[in-house]
């Protein structure tokens, strides 16, 4: 049995920065594909319509955790041999891009109708008019909920301990394990993951109570 | 890719999979259950209690929502048996899923609460309806039915999410999936068919809130 001292604390302070880089780029992915999914979700054509729900269907009706088995297990098949950090992390930006090209979809849709109708009165093209006219506000729309997913994302990455990467909960798991002391080891960690994400719940909160203001004006 | 997929062994074990997913179930209706009661009580007290009573259940909300679900299955698995009480593997599960919907819950029944407009509840006192009357009628049933969309999808998300108590080897479809990997090796196969049990579970769950919003919010809407 192990004491639990400042280098016990340390291990599991310093763990955040693996959390941190897979939140970031699982993140960076989501943006490119869930501005696909969303654009997918709202296009003309049909048959990308439907592509596009059922690809949000199956992320969002299956556990994260299944699809981080999937790519986990499944790579190797095709001849892949991906270590657990590539895994999570290419779990979680699919997971990503489901959830937010759903949330930006709605934000498109959310620009009111006569928008679309006056930009393609005024003979835009679809390129055009979704890159001058729409996207722009409906960026703002998005940018609350968009915070507020990243915040899902973060606890998202804890999911990596269970494929074995040494994130944050992984750490905090193997020092309990030598230390057997719960209490401070998942009070460290959660403490950690709060001090993380609470400021991004605030913020998400109050740019939608601003929004809001300004809707009602 | 010359991988040739062999369903046989996971087929083979079905038994073993509906009895997790029958588990998966049980635990998800009664953390809904629970959740419930645990959400409408601190609503309550969020939305009329005395200043302290709400710091302590903010601080609850927030604690809840800003650390994953993981970490609180930790917490809860390993830190009861340290505070001296023993607990099954599924009773820790069902704690964490209790305490984590709980708390989404709560903020969620808060907005409905929030919307019902005072006229209402100031009608029905001075019908001489009880306290407790006014809150069933006039305050709960209708600010339930005006979140329920929102509340049944933080209810399927906690099913999905339960997949995680695996990790402390509780007995749900998720941990009958990583013991069948272990004897078949078969991981591929396995977790396809139980990532398609889990969407079927989704799909049966939002059925299932259809079929009782038929049923308990049946009547006009006159707002």
């Amino acid at each position: 049995m192990r004491e639990f001292g400042i280098n016990e604390v340390w291990f599991i302070v310093a763990a955040v920065r693996w959390t941190l880089l897979l939140s970031i780029i699982a993140f960076a992915g989501g943006i490119v594909g869930g501005l696909v999914i969303a654009l997918s979700r709202t296009s003309e054509i049909k048959a990308l319509r439907v592509a596009a729900m059922a690809f949000i269907q199956v992320f969002q009706g299956t556990p994260l955790l299944m699809q981080l088995f999937l790519v986990f297990f499944g790579a190797p098949l095709l001849g892949w041999d991906l270590n657990p950090w590539v895994a999570a992390a290419i779990a979680l930006m699919l997971n990503a891009s489901a959830f937010l090209g759903e949330i930006w979809r709605g934000c498109i849709q959310a620009v009111p109708r006569g928008q679309w109708e006056a930009a393609e009165a005024l003979g835009l093209h679809y390129k055009s008019r979704m890159r001058f006219v729409v996207l722009p506000q409906a960026f703002k729309i998005a940018l609350p909920p968009t915070v507020g997913f990243l915040v899902q994302l973060i606890k998202g990455t804890s999911l990596a301990a269970i494929i074995g990467f040494v994130e944050l909960t992984r750490a905090g798991q193997i020092i309990n394990n030598a230390t057997f002391e719960p209490f401070l080891v998942f009070g460290l960690v959660a403490a950690v993951y709060f001090v993380l994400c609470w400021p991004l719940s605030l913020l998400a909160a109050r740019m939608e109570r601003r929004y809001a203001a300004a809707l009602a004006r | 890719m010359n991988y040739t997929f062999q369903f046989g062994d996971v087929f083979a074990a079905w038994p073993d999979l509906l009895q997790g997913a029958w588990l998966t179930i049980r635990l998800s209706l009664y953390a809904m259950v629970l959740g419930l009661l645990v959400a409408i009580t601190c609503a309550v007290g969020k939305t009329g209690g005395p200043r302290p009573i709400r710091w302590l259940i903010n601080a609850y909300i927030e604690v809840v929502r800003n650390t994953p679900f993981l970490v609180q299955i930790f917490f809860v698995y390993f830190g009861l048996p340290a505070a001296g009480i023993r607990v099954s593997a599924d009773t820790a599960a069902l704690i964490a899923m209790v305490v984590n919907v709980g708390a989404y819950a709560t903020e969620i029944i808060r907005a409905g609460i929030e919307s019902i407009s005072r006229g209402q509840i100031e009608a029905g006192l001075a019908l001489n309806l009880s306290k407790f009357k006014v809150f069933r009628h006039i305050v709960l049933k209708p600010a339930l039915r005006t979140v329920y969309p929102a509340l049944t999808s933080q209810f399927i998300l906690l099913m999905l999410t339960s997949a995680v108590v695996s990790a402390i080897s509780a007995d749900d479809l998720t941990s009958v999936a990583a013991n069948l990997q272990s004897t078949t090796f078969r991981s591929f196969e396995i977790y396809i068919v139980v990532t398609g049990i889990y969407l079927l579970m989704a799909m049966a769950f939002s059925f299932l809130f259809r079929v009782i919003y038929r049923i308990s919010f049946n009547y006009p809407d006159r707002r």
